[in-house]
């Protein structure tokens, strides 16, 4: 018996350095494929089927990406989630600037630097029903600078020209608070030497910014627009809160649409709504492989 | 440092800048101000149309009433009670992944790095109604345990990342010491590597606390009903029920908003650092 004990041990010993990686990563590794990894395969899967979630799943090819084409939902979706992706990403360059304002040696700057950020540590949840708030029909804030401005209050919500732009505007609160931080962080790091260069040079302004600052920024706007365009994408808690995809279902983006059509009362569909989310997730894709593909350089570079 | 420092500006600029810098803070907060003072308003000040003056006397009973007649109380333990085991078992499973990924030379090493970095990207509604299902199967639907199972297993992705970038950053002259040494693999995680995480095991933290704390999509899919639901899913729940109770609505908002924000105001400098992380090279 000792003589194995020892054998082993000595197995071990000769061959720990090849066996330790593994034995560290599987434990987790074994959490993320049954929860993150399997579950991406079968969602492509059961959008072959139609399927109510609990009874026999029926195999139908490819009749639920034929049927998004002729589905007005689905397009009204789609559409709002490209707005959703080119408004929010105005969060990078409004960011860019609070940070710059914000980058300053005064009394008392690290306070309103948290405090400007801070509306980023908040729940969506929390800052949906902020907005609606703010933009209550009757009494809301915006709705009374809108009648004051106007002559007529407008209610943001109820109105299916302006809705979704204004839980864009909700979303853009935090989003611009995140970029900021980014910038800020960046800013910290940017060569004074160079600055100083340049000021000899005869830069100031505008142009230091633009041929000077930005360059050296680039690894904040890269990380800047990567959580901003994922932000866009996943975009879910807010629609949910503060108008369920209305009016008439205008607001709705594929992530609502998808959780509609599979988990409320317009009927199970599972089959269908993991067809939408395979739609989602093939343009999520674009930029994900984007982003993978930039770190694989850097890291072969090395 | 850019902009130009203020102090090498005008006593005008200086002076006007110092001046515009309270001014455009109360304007970004307006939305969080404009619920915080509503929530200690009367609710007769509401209904005489008072939505913007200051309150006529500042009801704290608000906030009691919140807590005698819902179920908020309940909704946060469960949220604390999803996001403790989560931030603890998705930053310890990651440790570990980050060491192996960061200090071994391994076939597939950086294939399956990708493989979680880009988990952690995925939009969730893919995974959505494979995991109701798998959760279902397993008895886990509307459980504390079935939400917090997923949130591990998804997090792990993230802080995968993390882990990996910030080891890989100590110097590998450490372990190579302690392999002469004849310290073996094991020991080298646990009495080298690990004591030198703790500013990104505190980072990672209190991100993913924040992250847990304010999901919303998972609690809403994975449980039902006030014994098992967190605070956000909640407070969706009670918006429906206080219709027009802006005042309570305010003030449950507040509640649930609290922790994540005391959180981040005692640990700001961990916060950042994590968020910010690869935002610089």
């Amino acid at each position: 018996m000792a003589a194995t004990g020892e054998i082993r041990r000595s197995y071990w010993r000769r061959n720990q350095r090849a066996l330790a990686p593994w034995l560290f990563i599987a434990p987790g590794a074994f959490m993320f494929v049954i929860y993150v990894v399997i579950p991406i395969f079968r969602s492509v899967t059961i959008s072959f089927y139609k399927w109510d979630g609990m009874g026999p799943k029926v195999w139908i090819g490819l009749s639920n990406y034929a049927e998004l084409w002729g589905d007005p939902a689905f397009v009204v979706s789609l559409k709002n989630n490209f707005i959703w992706l080119l408004l929010y990403l105005l969060a990078v360059p409004a960011g860019l600037f609070m940070a710059i304002f914000l980058n300053q040696t005064v009394r008392g700057i690290r306070v309103y630097k948290s405090l400007f950020f801070f509306p980023f540590v908040i729940s969506q949840v929390v800052v949906g029903l902020m907005f609606s708030w703010f933009y209550a029909p009757g009494f809301g804030l915006f709705y009374k600078l809108t009648q004051m401005l106007s002559g007529t209050g407008i209610a943001i919500l109820a109105d299916e020209r302006f809705a979704t732009y204004g839980i864009i505007a909700a979303g853009l609160w935090p989003q611009i608070a995140y970029c900021m931080i980014l910038y800020l962080t960046g800013l910290n790091n940017v060569s004074p030497d160079q600055i100083e260069a340049a000021r000899l040079d005869g830069a100031k302004g505008w142009k230091m910014l633009w041929y000077v600052i930005i360059p050296q920024l680039r690894p904040a706007t890269f990380i800047a627009a990567v959580v901003t365009v994922i932000g866009a994408l996943r975009s879910f808690d807010l629609v949910s809160i503060m108008t369920q995809g209305g009016p008439y279902g205008s607001t709705r983006v594929l992530s609502y649409y998808m959780y509609e059509t599979a988990l409320s009362e317009y009927g199970y569909r599972m089959g269908y709504g993991a067809a939408i989310a395979v739609v989602l997730f093939l343009i999520m894709m674009l930029f994900i492989s984007g982003f993978i593909w930039k770190m694989y350089r850097d890291e072969t570079e090395r | 440092m850019f902009p130009r420092p203020i102090a090498q500006v005008s006593p005008i600029a200086r002076f006007s800048y110092k001046l515009a810098l309270p001014v455009v803070l109360v304007l970004w907060l307006l939305p969080f101000l404009g619920v915080a003072v509503t929530s200690l308003k009367p609710a007769a000040d509401l209904a005489q149309g008072n939505y913007f003056g200051w309150p006529s006397h500042l009801a704290f009973g608000n906030y009691a009433d919140v807590f005698r007649n819902s179920p908020i109380a309940h909704y946060i333990l469960n949220s604390f009670k999803v996001t403790i085991p989560t931030v603890i078992g998705a930053v310890a499973l990651s440790c570990m992944i980050g060491f192996a990924l960061a200090v071994y030379n391994f076939r597939f090493n950086l294939l399956i790095f990708f493989i979680f970095v880009a988990g952690n990207f995925v939009p969730f509604q893919i995974l959505m109604v494979p995991v109701r299902d798998l959760t279902l199967k397993l008895g886990l639907y509307n459980t504390i345990t079935g939400l917090a199972l997923f949130h591990i297993s998804f997090q792990t992705g993230f802080c995968t990342l993390f882990m990996r970038n910030f080891i890989k950053s100590l110097p590998p002259e450490l372990i190579e010491a302690a392999r002469v040494e004849g310290v073996t693999e094991i020991q080298i995680f646990w009495h080298v590597v690990l004591p030198l995480m703790r500013p990104a095991i505190a980072a990672l933290s209190v991100l993913v606390f924040t992250f847990i704390w304010n999901d919303y999509f998972w609690a809403t899919v994975l449980t039902t009903g006030p014994n098992t639901q967190p605070v956000t899913a909640g407070l969706y729940t009670l918006n429906g029920q206080w219709v027009a109770a802006w005042q309570l609505v305010s003030a449950g908002s507040i509640v649930a908003a609290m922790p994540p924000v005391l959180m981040f105001f005692a640990m700001q400098r961990h916060f950042i650092a994590g968020l910010t992380l690869g935002a610089v090279k």
